[in-house]
């Protein structure tokens, strides 16, 4: 880490785990949730987070000096509703399968409350690298949630892993599927992804507990 | 008129904006500690939702859809503006917002003190752009459909945010592990209770055709499971029922 200071790198590491935004500062939840049946559309997701979050805290620190504050979630908004425009049409050029499954929620990434908080609570107090870095970092511990949640949502419902047949073929019964296994197709209704983050986050709690509420 | 009635339970109940596509969860999961609180941002989101649905409704049908800008004149037909659609929704319900707002604190003080700071933070609040691209997502025909579906989804998530605020105030009493207690248990219960709404999934299907072929496909998930529903759900009964007992005691 030569190029990172050890305070930069900080901003990196801690929304990682002991700072998550989902988990922790309960931001940006709405699109964790409803996209996480298959692990394809949360890793696309991730990185269109990634994206957004990373670019937009870098125009709204050079622009914090020039922004009147009254308005600044306008502003704001804008600036994040261009960013998520070039997203939607890249993913409508290159994946369009993958923007019918996404629908909506691309276009929410502008309410994601992660982006706005990132914004307000960092890029506008603070310089243009080191916003970067906040924003990477944040959006990293927000693609680390979505792919644990997607990952199991994917395995336990559909038996497969980015579209392959990780278990076996469940209908000629082979692999896991041989000795009777069957595919839990709970895991890809809506609430299983709120109880999956829930269990995430008791998981995280016992191992630190110093994170737990009163 | 069917429709309008049809639209508008669907909104609220198997549609709901929080149990069945998560909009809105943030404020949902921040602002559900006291009751009080949550019926104030709840009736801040139907009010803003049944202005800025319509109005976005008026922008997509006028301006935005491929060919909307007819209206204007026979070379303007070919032009397509959709992919402006985030940009001008978001727009529009950040002025309406502070609009809104205005017109409240001057007409309504006594309301304005009761919505008081929930009404800037709603322009953030992914319930109420979900509910423009949805609306834009599921072409919804007319402009009085537009607004029902606006207020019926506005009324679905008060629901929810109300339901999930009397539970917290009650699980207070009930001890639950350590590492759950907050944000974790607030999750699982209200997985559970997207459960329970999902039974609302066959209300509308019955009647007419179009209806019916539209949800054969995704009724094929919810009617295998059927069985872990119900079981998932007298264990939630259960568990609610073992609570009201320690809190009677």
């Amino acid at each position: 880490m030569g190029l990172l200071s050890k305070k930069d790198a900080k901003l990196i590491t801690d929304p990682l785990a002991d700072n998550n935004p989902i988990t922790i500062q309960v931001l940006g939840i709405c699109s964790a949730l409803a996209i996480t049946a298959e692990l394809k559309a949360s890793i696309v997701m991730s990185i269109s987070v990634l994206f957004v979050l990373g670019v937009g805290n870098v125009v709204i620190s050079l622009m914090r000096n020039i922004i009147p504050s009254k308005i600044r979630i306008i502003v704001q908004l804008i600036v994040v509703a261009a960013l998520v425009i070039i997203v939607d049409q890249v993913l409508k050029a290159f994946a369009y399968e993958l923007s019918k499954t996404l629908s909506v929620f691309v276009g929410l990434i502008i309410t994601n409350c992660i982006i706005m908080g990132r914004f307000e609570a960092f890029a506008l107090g603070n310089g243009p690298w080191r916003s970067f870095l906040d924003g990477i970092g944040n959006a990293l511990g927000y693609a680390v949630i979505l792919i644990i949640v997607g990952f199991f949502r994917e395995l336990l419902g559909s038996g497969t892993l980015l579209g392959f047949k990780v278990l076996g073929d469940p209908i000629e019964k082979t692999g896991l599927y041989a000795i009777g296994y069957e595919n839990n197709g709970f895991m890809l209704l809506s609430p299983m992804a709120l109880i999956v983050v829930g269990i995430i986050i008791w998981v995280q709690r016992s191992r630190n507990t110093a994170l737990i509420e009163d | 008129m069917l429709e309008y009635v049809e639209l508008f339970f669907k909104s609220i109940f198997i549609d709901n904006m929080v149990f069945a596509t998560f909009l809105g969860m943030c404020s949902y999961l921040a602002v559900s500690k006291k009751v009080s609180t949550a019926v104030g941002l709840g009736a801040a989101v139907i009010f803003v939702l049944a202005v800025t649905v319509p109005v976005n409704w008026l922008l997509d049908q006028y301006l935005l859809q491929p060919g909307a800008l007819s209206w204007l004149g026979a070379e303007y037909a070919d032009y397509d503006l959709s992919f402006l659609s985030f940009i001008m929704f978001i727009a529009t319900i950040a002025t309406m917002v502070q609009l809104v707002e205005i017109i409240v604190e001057k007409f309504a003080p006594a309301l304005y003190n009761s919505l008081g700071i929930f009404l800037p933070l709603i322009a953030v609040n992914c319930a109420i752009l979900g509910g423009s691209l949805f609306m834009q997502s599921r072409e919804i025909p007319t402009l009085g459909l537009s607004l029902v579906y606006g207020i019926g989804s506005g009324i679905g998530w008060f629901l929810a945010i109300l339901a999930i605020a009397a539970i917290r105030e009650k699980i207070r009493y009930s001890q639950v592990p350590g590492p759950l207690r907050g944000l974790g248990i607030t999750f699982i219960i209200t997985g559970l209770m997207a459960i329970g709404f999902m039974s609302f999934g066959g209300m509308l299907t019955g009647g007419d055709d179009a209806a019916e072929k539209k949800e054969t496909p995704k009724a094929e998930v919810p009617v295998e499971k059927k069985m872990e529903l119900t079981k998932e759900d007298t264990e939630n009964n259960k568990s609610i029922a073992t609570n009201t007992k320690k809190i009677i005691e």
